[in-house]
């Protein structure tokens, strides 16, 4: 019965983390840029202006968004649902898709069942699966000039701003809101520490700390062990943990002094006839390897 | 067009398809080197579960062939048969394998057992960033030197990994150096052992190690992962392998994984992960003088690495107790060299006093450099990448 209830209880949480990592992946799921009135810019699939609403996979997993829901009314979560079936519909890691606010989703799976309101406040969320959850929404103002986007300033995490194309703030649909040609940690690295030296010393420290704190963890868990094998001890013989007699151990153990033992030992106690019996002890010289003479070297897995 | 020409055309044809009309020099001195390599592992037992696989992949990976006739053959060449079984290099999955089967092999009993020798094993990554700092100095890039300076770690499968990662096109030149001098550890460290000590030193007895018992052995791997990948999560694919594969063997519940994990698994991918590193070294792409570069800033980095270990310990011997000394002969195996770089401090002990066996006392600061320059691997990774 014991056995029974594990199972069902590892079957259980089994289960929660298993959905639970599918909703993480949909929480990854980021609106990214907006365009509300589109006279000279993108052109879609049919050569058409419109609209346009880019979704960001800020996760560094691909994700599924069929059924995610994309609306622009608060009281209608469920008003465009994603449809199943499209490969399309299977973000990259970090990639963008765009969908089509022009009111005319029989052209097709990205082209959404509602307009964008040009001169008004223009409210846009997307739902997951369940139409209960939102997974994130943005308000895009009223004065948002034509072909020009409202859009985070880094992809996904950024803060909202107005992109008219001047400057950096480009117009970026199905792609980066930054656009970057080299790694800027690497950059960063190259000119803010040319000799390596605070590299060098941030990671020693780190290095050091996680052996050290490693090496102190295992410092307290050995005490504790010796405190409770005493304990055990002095309570197997009776008596109280103080009274315990300290066991004492050699200042060194050398391996000829626990032979002479040995022998001695094997000596008195053996009771068989003496045998003819050469004990040949050969040092091998052999340029062993990682690779080849681990096993020789360390203890055999155990065995039952 | 007449029969002859017919024949004439194609055998013209298969004559550029040939690798005798696409050969250069640059062919020939790998096709040497891999000879070399071969004949090193075969006539003079050096390194042959390393050598062997190393050198007859740059065997396979240096024979010249039409690079413009789409055959589908080379080990850069997409959805080819070698390109496939690269993929475990390039993307970096066949060295965590290998780390699972390093934990299933490795007894930290010694380390368990004298937890401060652990700071030896971080001590030696000073190799990784000394080197480091002089690769940079070189003109290489923060990615490029960060991956080339990971030699310094003296760990094979490290270095693979954290190369494909950084800085992939000088992966080949980084695993072939990395394994040399891993190769060359008896040949670099006792001189330097030599150097930094003192013949008082060298004679030190270090206590035997307590006996740890095997709840301790259990909550090790468990309570290693959390705290390093807790510092350093960039490093959970290559500790969370390794002290996977310790639970496994010590555990005592999973002996059959065990045992798969420390000899069928670690075989297998021993020999793809040796055949593709070395048929990754193709001429075009090897023979540069980065190539060089790499390998001088490679050996550096070992003698920066084992020089720091047994500095670190002259240094550690002057806050400890008389009859706490340790033994500055193991510091050398802070790198992390299983168990080469131990088995040189116990010999080195052994010539000094043939009474006095450091191997289990130099297998914890061994195994910590494991740990460590998996660390050290994490943090440049998190970083750079």
């Amino acid at each position: 019965m014991k056995r029974i209830c594990i199972t069902v209880l590892v079957a259980v949480v089994a289960l929660i983390a298993a959905s639970d990592a599918s909703a993480q992946g949909r929480r990854g799921l980021r609106l990214n840029e907006v365009m509300v009135t589109n006279d000279s810019s993108v052109v879609d699939d049919y050569g058409r202006r419109s609209a346009w609403v880019e979704l960001f996979n800020s996760t560094f997993a691909p994700l599924e968004i069929s059924s995610v829901f994309i609306t622009d009314d608060p009281s209608n979560p469920k008003k465009y649902p994603v449809p199943l079936g499209d490969v399309n519909t299977r973000i990259p890691k970090r990639q963008h898709v765009v969908f089509w606010a022009d009111g005319q989703p029989s052209k097709g799976t990205f082209h959404m069942n509602f307009t964008l309101r040009q001169g008004q406040d223009n409210w846009i969320g997307v739902y997951d699966a369940d139409g209960k959850t939102l997974i994130d929404e943005v308000v895009v103002p009223a004065s948002l000039a034509p072909n020009t986007t409202y859009a985070r300033s880094e992809d996904g995490t950024g803060e909202w701003e107005v992109r008219d194309g001047s400057g950096a703030r480009h117009v970026t649909p199905s792609s980066a809101n930054v656009i970057r040609d080299t790694n800027s940690k690497v950059e960063m690295f190259a000119e803010r520490d040319e000799n390596g030296f605070g590299m060098t010393v941030m990671a020693m420290a780190i290095v050091f700390s996680a052996l050290l704190l490693l090496s102190v963890c295992f410092y307290v868990i050995s005490k504790i062990g010796e405190h409770y094998s005493k304990g055990n001890k002095a309570k197997s013989h009776g008596a109280k943990l103080q009274e315990l007699a300290r066991e004492e151990r050699p200042d060194s153990d050398s391996g000829e002094a626990i032979a002479a033992i040995a022998m001695a030992l094997h000596e008195h106690l053996d009771a068989h006839d003496r045998e003819n019996t050469v004990l040949t002890i050969n040092k091998v010289r052999k340029a062993y390897s990682p690779w080849n003479s681990k096993i020789y070297n360390m203890r055999q897995a155990p065995r039952h | 067009m007449s029969f002859g020409d017919f024949l004439a055309n194609n055998l013209h044809q298969f004559w550029i398809l040939t690798g005798f009309h696409n050969a250069t020099w640059e062919h020939f001195v790998m096709l040497a080197v891999g000879l070399f390599f071969i004949w090193l592992a075969i006539k003079k037992d050096f390194e042959p579960m390393l050598l062997v696989p190393i050198g007859f992949g740059i065997l396979i990976g240096n024979i010249p062939f039409n690079t413009t006739a789409g055959l589908d053959v080379g080990i850069y060449e997409e959805g080819s048969v070698l390109n496939i079984l690269y993929n475990g290099v390039s993307a970096g999955w066949y060295p965590p394998l290998i780390f699972l089967g390093i934990g299933a092999m490795t007894d930290f009993s010694a380390l368990i057992a004298n937890p401060k020798l652990m700071l030896i094993g971080a001590a030696a990554q000073f190799g990784i960033f000394g080197a480091y700092m002089v690769a940079l100095l070189l003109g290489f890039t923060p990615d490029q030197a960060g991956a080339i300076a990971i030699i310094g770690g003296a760990d094979g499968p490290t270095a693979i990994f954290l190369s494909s990662k950084l800085a992939p096109n000088l992966m080949g030149a980084i695993a072939v150096s990395a394994y040399s001098y891993m190769a060359l550890v008896p040949v670099i460290q006792p001189p330097l052992m030599r150097l930094f000590t003192t013949k008082k030193e060298r004679l030190i007895k270090m206590k035997p190690a307590r006996a740890v018992s095997q709840n301790e052995k259990i909550i090790f791997p468990i309570l290693g992962l959390l705290l390093t990948c807790f510092v350093v999560p960039s490093g959970i694919p290559l500790l969370g392998m390794l002290f996977f594969g310790n639970l496994l063997r010590e555990c005592g519940v999973c002996t059959r994984l065990a045992k798969t994990a420390s000899n069928a698994l670690t075989d297998v991918v021993t020999i793809l992960l040796g055949m593709t590193v070395g048929a990754s070294t193709q001429a075009s792409e090897f023979l540069t003088p980065q190539t060089i570069g790499i390998f001088a800033l490679g050996f550096m980095a070992f003698i920066i690495a084992s020089s720091s270990g047994v500095l670190f310990v002259k240094l550690f011997n002057l806050f400890l107790p008389k009859h706490k000394k340790i033994n500055p002969l193991i510091g050398n195996a802070g790198v992390s060299a299983v168990p080469m770089s131990a088995r040189i401090s116990n010999n080195l002990g052994l010539e000094y006093d043939p009474s006095n066996y450091l191997l289990m006392h130099a297998m914890g600061p061994n195994v910590a450099g494991v740990i460590g320059s998996a660390v050290a691997a994490g943090v440049l990774l998190g970083f750079l990448a």
